[in-house]
């Protein structure tokens, strides 16, 4: 699952797909407040492609591929940390 | 999935996950630089910028069935996941006519929703079965 990255000097990166952040303007116009997407329990996950390192390759992944699998998607603060 | 680059989960599960896990981490490490998709989580913290230890449980509907948020100086339970994985499997494979009590794990019984088991759960189900 997920196709080969052709990797360059660069970065790889990804982000949400589909919905995008909405920005809503408030009355007093020098405010804007941005409203993220909110997950609940019994909804749908959004939806979001990433690059993957996956077995000695990098790879593109996208979540709605797995779709007919359970997920475990864990974040965590970073690598080489402790716990 | 957290901040760092690909390169550099290929660096950590070559040097240091491999020497844990045999093989190395059998799963895609997943790089979402700069936190976009942790902010539409809710689990990219800004201010120090890292992701928070988020857990998602998706159904294969890419329903989010549970989560969990632990801030970084402790880590999860894997086995807990596990276990609410199972649970959540019991429950879709039964259509919901089947729901799991507290502290449910495999081998342990469940409970059929429905008028004639209106107050009468503590016959079907003690307190002691919450704990392991």
């Amino acid at each position: 699952m997920g196709e080969e990255l052709k990797v360059g000097c660069a970065r790889p990166t990804g982000g949400p797909v589909g919905e995008t952040v909405e920005l809503i303007t408030t009355e007093d116009e020098t405010l804007t407040k941005e409203v993220t997407a909110m997950i609940k329990v019994g909804k749908k996950v959004p939806d979001f492609t990433a690059p993957a390192y996956h077995k000695g390759k990098f790879i593109s992944v996208k979540l709605s591929e797995y779709l007919g699998k359970w997920v475990l998607l864990c974040f965590y603060p970073g690598d080489f940390t402790f716990v | 999935m957290s901040v760092d680059s690909v390169f550099v989960h290929k660096m950590w599960d070559e040097n240091e996950l491999a020497k844990m896990v045999k093989g190395g981490i059998p799963f895609p490490m997943l790089s979402d630089g700069g936190g976009k998709v942790g902010t539409v989580y809710g689990v990219y913290d800004e201010d120090a910028g890292v992701e928070t230890r988020g857990r998602f449980i998706i159904d294969p509907d890419g329903v989010v069935q549970g989560y969990e948020v632990l801030t970084p100086p402790v880590g999860r339970n894997v086995s807990e996941s596990i276990r609410q994985v199972q649970a959540f499997q019991l429950v879709r494979n039964s259509k919901g006519t089947e729901a799991t009590p507290s502290g449910w794990k495999p081998g342990k019984i469940t409970l059929k929703p429905g008028p004639d088991l209106v107050g009468k759960v503590w016959e079907a189900w003690k307190t002691d079965m919450a704990f392991d």
